[in-house]
């Protein structure tokens, strides 16, 4: 197990260490008795993270940015504790998040990605926003009426909708309430998964501010997984780019996307369609290839199939996070 | 001036449901040229995708068209018998939507819906079926398409399906494609490589190409033209470059500062308030005016329609107008 | 809940279905009230009166609109009576029966590993064979008496419940929901009663209606068969094979009013499970 990098930027509140989570394919006795005949059945485990470690300090937002299927998902449900890790363990101020498979903390809190699903569909609201402040002890049965109107306003609901069920509300009204049921917790971590990929624009700027005041309001620390560059680009302190299970770039927001260092980083900024707003037309320069099996990562740097720059070096050997200035990049040619 | 290859004019799409007539689309009108491509802009619910589907014949009830024309290539459109309909759809207008599952038969190879879809619309040997398919899988960016041709849909990643519906749909040569959202699902490196192809696609073969999405910055990417919608109506149409320079409606100047990309990192965004109105109680007037920091008592009233060189919009006070 | 009863009353059938279901269980119920006899009370039945036809005046003024049986009871007042007897039982097997396999399915659901095998191979080891089979063996050892029967009923039907339990749980497990609550964390007894339960209820309801339909016949077969209630308690399967000896001497209205009367219940309720069943199932959604 690798040793935490002590952070010269202030303490860490969250630590992540060498984390790696397999997933082993489920085979029923069908299967297995399929597979001695050569059967085509799959019995290799996805690694679906792979050796990942990051800190998170105080206060600060990290975005976690990267495309399907390259494991920030995953990554999210270990640090929410959701999933437990196959090696490697998560720390709040030093303290595990989980003991023997069960999470024990209650720092850290989850707002998901579809609001539709997250909520229980015959469970009112108030009931949902309530619950877990009173199963923990942070309120009393008889506060709870006075508590949950106090969050519905926060998140900017009018607190007589108390009474009703998650259908009755929009997209967005239902991650407010998701946020309002994340942050009654009273969290210091908050993980946010893809918090606003389901709404419509409009509705989407309006939970991206009320996630603004309420991280300032608090002093929430982020966690903030999304596919949308532009989306981590605005809210996030420092961003950590993964590549099949691995993180290949991680730096301050700022320094990231104005000199990405790793070609991926490279490829996928380039690949955002910008807003056009003369008449040039604009190329696009895309990153060839598709994202290979995580069955079978290729040896060496898992992006030397696609990357331009790849020598014999990327083909043999892995590169390793290191250093350049205050981003660390995995990349023998950064 | 080419005569336009489509001419929509004051078409209504409405939905006749229990709890009342949704106004899906509601008195839309546009053109498109041959080998133009248009962005069509809008949120959920403000009638984009059922524009695509009414232009198709593809209004599934309880929804169907009200009113209002669809003239392509000089042929009326709405009130066509569907087996007139099928013979144009398919061939001289395509689709692609945003679930690929939605056009790939799953227990069918590829190469046998390709040589389908064709000999649907002609004499076609075997054969001559499989060049064609192979080639229009080549122009997509499909690696080792003659091989491809055997393989299954499941066998495709979700961005070759893609893909592999594009071809389908260029299989016959269609004057016009109609594509729904094709590349939300995808990651941004495959919807990059998706948009750049496409974009060769409809230069090089004169396809005109209108292009559904709830994302200003694909479109504007992509398109020549690009018509805002809101509430079943286009609010703003116009050159894409001017549209999103200067929005004369405050519906697209409010999408525009929605973007994050458009603000200081950090900085509170400059949103929207409120929400899209249910399409069964629309407000009298201006749809969007509860929602409008510029709303006052003429907004009650509905919006007159403002026309600009090259472009229009329905407003009451047009940005251009404050100054 | 209004447009759900609404849509149900869209189905005619259905709910001329319910209307049956509802008059018969209220008939039920108010037996005491309105039966013509009390057909327990020995000292009103006059054998005299015996195996007459419909429609015939018995001694002590009634007039017997359905006969009478080899008793000499009043055969109107016997089929309620013995509808008292056999929604008793087909609800009390269909309650305790939803309870236990409701129970294993989530258990099975939620546990996963070996119990979630082992209580699933046990479940679908007793589907694979006829219920009616189990209940025999089952009645046969326990003797008689109305909870043997009820737990000969509930042997032979919760696995029914169970796995529809296990499937509907197995799916709501997966739902972000219960994600969120995991990850906030709650217990996971909280879990399983507070947001799967109320979850996993509405299919079992269903299943329920139609399995207190099942109970119903089957205790009706068993008690046919001799091997159900004792005769003090006569259910509908009861009256239905007292009166199957006299089928042979044209006396065919002891046993077929009866039977008459368990067929149209047993027909409504699985028709108003039906209903349900299409209204909760989402693909099959309007």
């Amino acid at each position: 197990m690798s040793e935490i990098v002590p952070e010269a930027h202030g303490p860490s509140i969250v630590a992540a260490q060498s984390l790696t989570r397999r997933f082993d394919p489920h085979l029923s006795i069908g299967d297995r008795i399929a597979a001695a005949f050569g059967a085509r059945v799959e019995t290799r485990p996805v690694r679906a993270v792979t050796d990942v470690s990051f800190t998170i300090r105080r206060g600060e937002t990290l975005g976690l940015v990267g495309e399907s299927g390259c494991g920030k998902s995953t990554l999210g449900r270990l640090v929410a504790g959701i999933l437990g890790p196959s090696s490697g363990e998560i720390r709040i101020d030093g303290a595990p998040i989980m003991r023997r498979g069960r999470k024990t903390t209650t720092r850290i809190q989850t707002v998901f990605q579809d609001p539709f699903a997250s909520l229980n569909p015959r469970r009112r609201i108030d009931a949902t926003i309530s619950e877990g402040p009173i199963a923990h002890g942070l309120i009393t049965r008889a506060q709870a009426p006075a508590f949950v109107a106090d969050w519905l306003a926060r998140v900017g609901l009018d607190p007589a909708v108390a009474t009703r069920f998650p259908h009755q509300f929009s997209g967005g009204q239902r991650q407010r309430v998701a946020i309002a049921r994340a942050l009654a917790m009273k969290p210091d971590i908050l993980v946010c998964d893809e918090p606003v990929a389901s709404l419509d624009v409009s509705i989407q700027a309006q939970v991206l501010n009320l996630f603004l005041d309420l991280r300032e309001a608090l002093g929430l620390t982020c966690l903030f997984i999304s596919h949308d560059l532009s989306v981590v680009r605005h809210v996030s302190d420092r961003v950590a780019i993964m590549y099949l299970g691995r993180i290949v770039e991680i730096g301050p927001a700022a320094e990231v996307y104005a000199a990405p260092r790793h070609p991926y980083t490279q490829g996928l900024l380039d690949s955002v369609p910008k807003l056009r707003l003369d008449a040039d037309a604009v190329g696009f320069r895309p990153i060839a290839g598709e994202l290979p099996s995580p069955l079978s990562p290729p040896a060496g740097c898992a992006f030397h199939p696609r990357c331009p720059r790849a020598t014999d070096l990327c083909r043999r050997e892995r590169p390793v996070l290191a250093p350049h200035g205050a981003t660390e990049v995995a990349c023998h040619h950064a | 001036m080419t005569s336009p290859l489509l001419e929509v004019t004051d078409l209504r799409t409405h939905f006749f449901t229990r709890a009342g007539v949704a106004r899906a689309v509601d008195g839309v009108s546009f053109s498109l040229a041959p080998g133009e491509i248009l962005g069509l802009v809008g949120e959920s619910g403000s009638g984009k995708s059922v524009t695509g589907f009414s232009l198709i014949g593809l209004v599934d009830p309880p929804g169907r068209i009200a009113g209002g024309s669809i003239r392509f290539a000089g042929q009326e459109l709405v009130g066509l018998s569907e087996d007139r309909m099928r013979a144009i759809r398919g061939k001289r207008i395509a689709m692609v939507f945003q679930d690929p599952q939605a056009t790939l038969n799953p227990v069918l190879t590829i190469g046998t819906q390709m040589a389908l879809a064709l000999q649907a619309h002609g004499r076609v040997s075997d054969r001559a079926a499989a060049e064609r398919a192979g080639t229009m899988l080549t122009r997509v960016g499909i690696p080792e398409a003659a091989t491809r041709l055997n393989n299954y849909p499941h066998e495709f990643s979700g961005g070759m399906r893609q893909r592999v519906a594009i071809a389908m749909a260029l299989l016959n040569g269609p004057e016009l494609i109609v594509a729904d959202e094709p590349t939300t699902a995808l990651d941004v490196s495959i919807q990059a490589q998706i948009l750049a192809e496409m974009k060769a696609l409809a230069r090089d073969s004169g396809t005109a190409l209108i292009w559904i999405s709830h994302d200003l910055a694909t479109v504007s990417s992509l398109a020549d033209r690009v018509l805002v919608m809101y509430a079943g109506r286009i609010v703003e149409s116009g050159p894409v470059g001017a549209v999103l320079r200067a929005p004369l409606h405050p519906y697209t100047r409010g999408l525009l500062d929605s973007l994050p990309a458009m603000a200081q990192p950090g900085q509170r965004l400059t949103q929207i308030p409120g929400t899209a109105p249910s399409l069964l109680a629309l407000p009298a007037g201006c749809p969007f005016a509860p929602r409008c920091a510029h709303a006052d008592a003429a907004c009650t009233a509905p919006p007159p329609r403002i026309d600009r060189p090259g472009r229009h919009a329905l407003c009451h006070h047009p940005l251009d107008a404050a100054a | 809940m209004r447009a759900f009863w609404r849509e149900y009353a869209e189905n005619r059938v259905a709910l001329l279905a319910l209307l049956v279901v509802v008059i018969i269980v209220g008939a039920a119920l108010a037996a005491p009230v309105f039966a013509p006899q009390d057909p327990y009370d020995l000292a009103s039945l006059n054998l005299r009166d015996a195996r007459r036809p419909p429609g015939f005046v018995g001694s002590n003024g009634y007039v017997h609109i359905l006969g009478t049986d080899a008793q000499g009871r009043d055969l109107l007042s016997a089929i309620l009576y013995g509808l008292r007897i056999s929604l008793q039982m087909g609800l009390a097997a269909g309650t305790v029966a939803l309870a236990i396999g409701a129970l294993l399915g989530i258990l099975a659901a939620q546990a996963g590993g070996w119990a979630e095998t082992a209580i699933m191979r046990v479940v679908d080891l007793q589907l694979s064979f006829p219920a009616i089979l189990l209940a025999l063996v089952l009645v046969a050892v326990l003797g008689q008496g109305k909870t043997q029967l009820v737990i000969a009923l509930v042997a032979a039907q919760y696995a029914y419940f169970a796995r529809t339990a296990y499937g509907a749980a197995s799916a709501e497990r997966r739902k972000d929901y219960v994600e969120a609550a995991a990850a906030t964390p709650l217990s996971t007894l909280h879990i399983v009663f507070r947001h799967i339960l109320p979850n996993v209820l509405p299919p079992l309801i269903v299943v329920a209606t139609v399995q207190v339909a099942n109970a119903i016949s089957l205790e009706a077969t068993l008690s046919f068969l001799g091997l159900g209630l004792p005769p003090t308690e006569p259910s509908l399967g009861m009256l239905i094979a007292n009166g199957f000896q006299y089928m042979m001497s044209g006396r065919t209205w002891i046993s077929v009013y009866p039977g008459i009367a368990l067929i149209v219940l047993v027909v409504a309720i699985n028709l108003v499970g039906d209903q349900l069943r299409d209204q909760t199932n989402p693909r099959l959604r309007r």
